[in-house]
This record gives structure tokens, sequence and C-alpha cells, in this order.
């Protein structure tokens, strides 16, 4: 075993994804806004942010699948040592990571059912740079309106049409993250 | 003089420390052991341990004594500490067949391979108080013979292999877990048994009573109940094959039901089932009743509107924890909610009684 | 209490509550299902808010919990002690300090800030339940979004006695898609709901349910053009403080019939009477120094 493997997780699991986790609930609480994430280190491709996000909702009961460049090795040694999740395809999976091009399209994902629209996945887009600017989003969360950087216009736009179902992102950048809820409106 | 009230802190240790004198009660009497509660309350703590979902005798003695004999109320402990258990894996499904009986009886044939064995039962007790229990007498010893051995095999295969009763097809699918996963209707069957083993004892009785009075009346036979031990084995991935873990006491109750048929189909009995922790027949009895009555639409049958018929009716509130701290909620202060609907009654009695005054006047 | 994780929850049911917190944020009003545990206290005593809490909170927070909007009522003593022991979280009974405030039946009347989590307990999720007592029905209600029984509900209420009839837990309508129970917070309490600043969790334990609201959410009391929503209180300044703004509790002084009007939130109360407000009944105020004395519940 790698020793990248074993290291890399949380130190203190409960309070470290506690941290992380108000973060990330933050962030999907308020789209838009920027936030610090810290406590993984996980190996390439993945960014810490990512393995933060991935230490502190997934485990044995989250398929997860790994897009692209992050279905490697390492990834999957990694992921394996330190939640225990899974590894699938789009379909079936609850949380999939990887670099937007590698996650499109969208159309395999579960966006939910009528009677459990909350049986969707979550997607964690590993974005070069998070910025407050570009595409003004409206919606829940945002009190007048919010603006981020995002790697596509059309694909969230459309994604927000089908709510109570739909995806929901959490963008990911180095220490750094941002969500997108399907239920924020993007212009 | 309106002084806002503090201090509940401390009312609330106060009330525990009561409560824990009352518990031990009085001084001059010997103090209760665990081990005293395990060896002569054994039904009692089969009872904790079957709705508690978790055997241990020990610590179901515990809980007892410490609820001051509040079967729920241990029941409640035991729930609590089992949620906080991490889970190392999941049993074989165990094998009743071969379990070693203590008890072993069938209202349907007089006599079968295996015998009648009546076991450590109530049953032919006349109900008298024995007052020579008082005195705390020594017990006699209980006549014993060898035991017989290899399995026992279950009435309803000598059924089935005449056809005589619906088949139950060998299942390998894992059940699924209403502790891991929240309940979702409509409840599947292994689901359903689920819930109806760690129910409490007196809705599942009352609701399998209500179906012998005729409440979606499924005319039960006991065709066997069976009380003994089974072997507990578990999959040990490194050593690539199973392991005998520990034994468990167990009570099952096969149930055969009233006969359906169709032009296509002869005429076939059905099952109901009941398998329950420890020695603990009424309620395994009653489970196998309500499993029956639950089956109505597999089997094609009609839905009379039967409360023992309904699934979301039985399953949602055959919880006795859920019950119980629901129901005493109520104790605790509602005086917010009160207040709006105090104001909205008095609203409304005002209007009420202004429209009267000018109907009067008319 | 060493044996236990921090927050008592271990982690597995941490990240699958948290799970569930998120999909409510993401799908305002929607009741998500979660595999509520079996807590150390009793279901309909806040096993959902206290789960909701256990997965929120960071050794860092500062928790305030109340009951009936006051902290020092007993379970919300006995919730509090809790988090003491299993978190060693700071609490604190004033509102604009705390970062996580677990309430059951209010919302404070201080308005709440970014950065702050409201955990409300609820006993039952379901504003259609006791309309339809079946869950896969309501469930179908709500999928086809069809909410007819709901204001025929509300609509024979205004035929029977001239008003709607609901006083508390008064159904709420969130970014015009979910019908919602916003827990049995009095009527008076509805407004603050919708764009709020802070996150809104609620917890049912007992039904297993979550649903949240995201900050500044639209969030609409049901009501009709001709009988529109009032949020209502006791037509009474506050004894104590001379509050005119807060929602009321009702004290049964004597057994002559004499009553006064108080702040249900304490803190807010208090709050008033240091900053030197003093109410027609507060005779401690008006005639001593003396602070509040200490009774026993």
């Amino acid at each position: 075993m790698q020793a990248e493997t074993l290291s890399g997780g949380f130190a203190d699991p409960a309070t470290q994804s506690a941290h992380a986790f108000r973060s990330v609930m933050e962030a999907m609480a308020r789209p838009g806004t920027i936030h610090d994430i810290s406590g993984a280190a996980p190996p390439a491709p993945l960014s810490n942010a990512a393995g933060a996000v991935l230490l502190t909702l997934c485990d044995t009961e989250t398929p997860v699948y790994l897009a692209g460049e992050m279905d490697c090795a390492a990834v999957r040694a990694w992921l394996a040592f330190h939640t225990g999740a899974p590894v699938t395809g789009p379909s079936q999976c609850m949380f999939a990571v990887g670099t937007w091009s590698a996650l499109v399209p969208l159309s395999p994902y579960a966006i939910g059912t009528a009677e459990y629209p909350d049986r969707s996945a979550t997607l964690i887009v590993e974005h070069p740079a998070l910025t407050a600017s570009g595409v003004t989003l409206k919606g829940p969360g945002i009190k007048t309106s919010a603006s981020l950087s995002l790697p596509d216009v059309q694909a969230f736009h459309d994604n927000h049409t089908l709510f109570p179902l739909g995806l929901d992102f959490i963008l990911t950048s180095g220490d750094r993250l941002a969500a997108l809820p399907r239920s924020t409106e993007v212009q | 003089m309106y002084v806002a009230v503090k201090g509940g802190e401390r009312a609330i240790e106060n009330a525990h420390a009561w409560l824990a004198e009352e518990r031990r009660g009085d001084t001059n009497v010997p103090d209760l052991s665990v081990v005293q509660i395990r060896e002569q309350l054994t039904l009692a703590v089969n009872r904790v341990m079957a709705e508690g979902s978790l055997y241990d005798p020990d610590l179901a003695a515990l809980a007892i004594k410490q609820s001051r004999g509040d079967l729920i109320e241990a029941i409640f402990l035991i729930r609590a500490y089992r949620t906080t258990l991490p889970r190392f894996g999941a049993s074989l499904p165990v094998d009743t067949g071969a379990m070693s009986c203590d008890r072993r009886i069938s209202a349907t044939f007089k006599d079968l391979p295996g015998g009648q064995v009546l076991g450590p039962t109530f049953d032919y007790t006349h109900r008298l108080l024995d007052f020579k229990l008082a005195a705390e007498g020594d017990v006699p010893a209980a006549p014993t013979r060898e035991a017989e051995l290899g399995e026992v095999p279950h009435v309803t295969d000598f059924l089935n292999r005449e056809g005589l009763i619906e088949e139950a097809p060998r299942q390998d699918t894992p059940p699924p877990d209403l502790t891991r996963e929240p309940l979702e209707m409509p409840a599947e069957r292994a689901l359903r048994l689920q819930a109806l083993t760690r129910s409490d004892e007196g809705f599942t009785l009352g609701l399998a009573y209500s179906t012998q009075r005729g409440y979606a009346r499924n005319h039960a036979f006991v065709g066997e109940l069976r009380i003994g031990t089974v072997p507990v084995e578990m999959d040990i991935p490194e050593l690539g094959f199973a392991v005998e873990i520990g034994e468990v006491t167990l009570t099952e109750c096969e149930t055969v039901n009233q006969f359906m048929g169709s032009k296509s189909e002869p005429p076939q009995f059905t099952r109901g089932y009941g398998l329950v922790f420890g020695q603990t027949e009424r309620k395994a009895i009653s489970m196998a009743l309500v499993d029956r009555a639950l089956r109505w639409e597999e089997l094609g049958e009609e839905n009379v509107g039967a409360p023992a018929q309904d699934a979301e009716f039985v399953l949602y509130h055959a919880d006795n924890i859920q019950a119980t701290g629901f129901l005493e909620h109520i104790k605790l202060p509602h005086y917010v909610d009160f207040q709006s609907e105090l104001e909205l009654v008095r609203k409304l009695r005002r209007e009420a009684g202004a429209d009267q005054v000018q109907e009067a006047a008319e | 209490m060493s044996e236990y994780n921090f927050a008592y929850l271990d982690e597995q049911t941490k990240r699958m509550i948290r799970r569930a917190i998120l999909k409510g944020l993401a799908i305002p009003g929607y009741q998500v299902p979660f595999a509520s545990r079996e807590m150390p206290m009793p279901y309909g005593w806040g096993t959902g808010g206290v789960q909701v809490s256990a997965a929120v909170l960071t050794p860092e927070d500062r928790f305030k919990v109340i009951d009936q909007g006051a902290d020092d009522t007993t379970n919300a003593v006995s919730i509090r002690t809790f988090f003491e022991r299993t978190a060693g979280v700071e609490t604190t009974t004033k509102t604009t300090d705390a970062t996580v405030i677990q309430t059951r039946h209010r919302i404070p009347e201080e308005a709440l800030t970014e950065g702050q989590v409201l955990v409300y307990q609820v006993p039952i999720p379901e504003p259609l339940r006791f309309l339809e007592p079946r869950e896969s029905e309501t469930r179908k209600m709500h999928a086809l979004e069809e909410y007819g029984l709901m204001h025929v509900k509300l609509y024979e209420d205004i035929s029977r006695h001239g008003h709607i009839a609901t006083s508390y837990a008064y159904p709420v309508k969130v970014e015009g898609r979910y019908v919602m129970d916003p827990s049995p917070i009095p009527k008076f309490d509805n407004p603050k709901l919708g764009e709020m600043a802070a996150i809104q969790l609620f917890g049912a334990g007992r039904e297993q349910r979550i649903h949240a609201l995201p900050p500044y959410t639209q969030v609409v009391s049901l009501d009709f053009e001709d009988h529109p929503f009032e949020a209502t209180k006791a037509d009474h300044p506050c004894g104590m403080c001379g509050a005119l703004d807060s929602y009321l509790d009702e004290v049964i002084t004597d057994d002559a019939g004499g009553r006064m009007f108080v702040c249900s939130d304490t803190d807010y109360c208090e709050g008033r009477q240091a900053a030197g407000f003093v109410g027609e009944m507060n005779h401690q105020r008006a005639f001593s120094v003396q602070p509040l004395l200490e009774t026993e519940a």
C-alpha cells in the first residue's frame, strides 16, 4: 500500500468533519458564496477541498463515481481506505467527482423522483478558479443576487428547470468551495 | 408578585436523586442483584431483549433494575445503548430446524417426528398463588431424561411435501433494516417481520386478538411453536468460512391458516410467521397472526378495513419507544401553542357573543 | 463523557444526517427521510432537533437551547446539559451570542443574523397529516403539488368560525412549491420564517424527517384574499419589560382572576429590562434594585 493512501485523511475526524460540514452547509445554503475548507490532503488530481467533501459526506453507504482522470489507482485506493465508499458509474452514484468536462453529460445521473426528489446525485466539480463573478444567481439562500464563475451556464439553467428534481453541485478549487443547488436560478 | 421561574437545572438534579432513592426502596431490604433478575425474572429479561432488539441477558437485567421494573423504560435503555454499538457484520441466517428445543408443540397433529415437548410452560398450571414462594423455599429438581439428538423437522415441511401449504421459497437477498433506513411504504414482508419482532407485546397481542374476533379473521392453527437455542454463525472473510460465535434462545411460531384456492390453483393452506428473541411465546404467536393478516394483498384477499390488515397503521404504531415518547411528550410545556389557541378561542367567542347580542336586538 | 463520540452520535450517523440536511437545503420545504437513531432521550422530546444539532455543531460553537422561548424550561435545560457533556460546547442564553440555537415552539424575537443556525424540534413534520393520516398518500400529494385538501380545511374553518382556526403550526408554502409545517410555533412567528438571514433546519426524530429553509427563502403563510393571514398575539404589553412587539405568555397570578402577560422569549425580556425598560407589573424593578430572585421550578 502506498504511503499516500494512508495519509491525507482527517487526523481528528469528529471535529474536522464538523468544520468541513459547516463550510459545505454554508455553501449549499448560500449559493454563490465561497468558503474555505481544510483537513484533507488527498492524492492528485483530487483537490484538498474535494477530498474534504468526500471525507465529510461519503462512506460505505454512498456509491461514488470517479469521472475521467479521477479514476486512477491513487484516488481509488485513498477513497477506499478513508471512506470505504464503493466506486460506481454515473447512473448509480450518489456523489460524482471530476472536472466539468469529465463529468458531462449530465443525463445519466439520478435526479430524484417526484415522491423522493432527494434521491439525486451530488456532483463535486473540480474547477480551476472560483470567483464571485460571472453569471448571476438568484433563488433561495440569496438575498438579492450573487455571482459565481461557472464552467457552464445552459446546463445549470436546464438543471434548475427540473426543480424540485435535479442535481446539486459543489464546486471545489484548491482549498475553497462553493455550491449550486438545483433551487438556484442561473441567468 | 411574578418572578420568572429559574433553577430548572437544580430541580432536575433533585428529581433524579429522589428517583434513585425510590428505585432502591427500603435499604433494610437487601439490594436486588442483576444476576438475580437475569436468573429469576427471565421472561421480563426476554421481553426487554426482544423489544430492545439486543440479545444480552445481563444488560437487559441491568436495564430492568435501573428502570424499577418498568419494562418499556428498560427497553428504551437497551435501544439507546444499542444504537451506539459499532456493527462488525451480519450473522448468517439461523437455522431453526437445527434448534435444540426446550419446548415444541403442534396443535395440528397429535403426534409427529420429534414429538410434543411441553417444556417449561405455564399452560397447565392452575393459577393459584403459591404462598410457599413467599417463604423462599428450595425448589425440588425437575425430572430429566436423555435429550433426543438430531434435528426436529418443521411441521410445515410435512404439509409442504404434499403441496398442502403455500411455498415459502428460499430468499437470499439481504433483508432491509428499519434501524438503519427510514421506514418506507409499502413495506415488504421481511421489513414488516422486523418491525413486528420488535413491536410492543401488548399492541401486537391486541391486534392478533382482533383478528380472532373477526377483524380480518384468518383461522390460524398453531402448526408449530418451538422454543430453544440455535447457534449463530458468522462468515469471517479472513478465514474464508463461517464460525459459530455463540447461541441465542428463540421462540418460533408457524401458523397454518385458512386455505386459498382458485380455478387455476388447488386449495392450499397459507402461513403466518413469528420469530422472537428469548422465551416469548405470547409475542411470537401474536406476531404470526398479525403477519398473516398483513399478507392480505399478496394472497389476493379482500381488505375488510381491519386494523391488523393496515400495514401503515400497524408499523407506524407498533413501536412502544416511539409511542411512549410521543405520548408522554404532552407533559412538556405547551404554553406557547396553548396561548395562541386561547387568544383565538377568546376572539371567536367575542365575535360570536357580539353576533348574539346583535340578533337579540333585532 | 469520553466513552461517547463528540456530540454523542457516531460519525457514520452524522454523515447520514449531514447528507439529508444538504438535500433539505437544496429542496427547501421538502421533507427528506433520514434514518433517525434512537437517542438517550424520549421520542417527542426533541430527538430530531438533537440529532440535527449534533450533526451541525463544532467545538467552537456557542449553543443556546430554548423551549417555549425560554432557556430555563426543564427540557431546554436537559438538552443544553446533554451537549455540554457530550460536545463540550460553550452554551449561552443570549440570542445574539449564539451560533447554533435549538428551539421548541418559538423563533427568538431578536432578528437572527448570517452565521447563525436555528434548529427546530418537530413533532409531526407533515402539514397534511391531520387531513390524511397515510404517509403513502401525503407523499403523493406533495409530489403532485396537490394541496387542495389543505385549502378546503382552511376554508371550512372560515365558514364555521369566520376565521382560519389554526393558531400554531400554521402551514406555509415555500418558494411557491412545497407546503411545509413550520413546527408548532405560534402563527405570530410565521412572518419571521421567510427572508431570515440565518439557516433554519427542522428535525423530526420519531417521524424520521429533516426539512430546511436556506436564508432569504420565500415563505408564505397560506391564506385567502378575503381572509388574509394575520400574525396575532395577546393584545397587551409585557408586564415585565413593557414590550409591545413580543409574543406573550399568560401567567395566572392569583385565584381571583388576576393575570399578567410576559414575554415568552426570556432573553429578549431580560435584555430589555437590563436596558431600563420597565413593565407595569414589574414591581421588583420599580421598587428595588435587587436582581430577580431565583426560585425552584
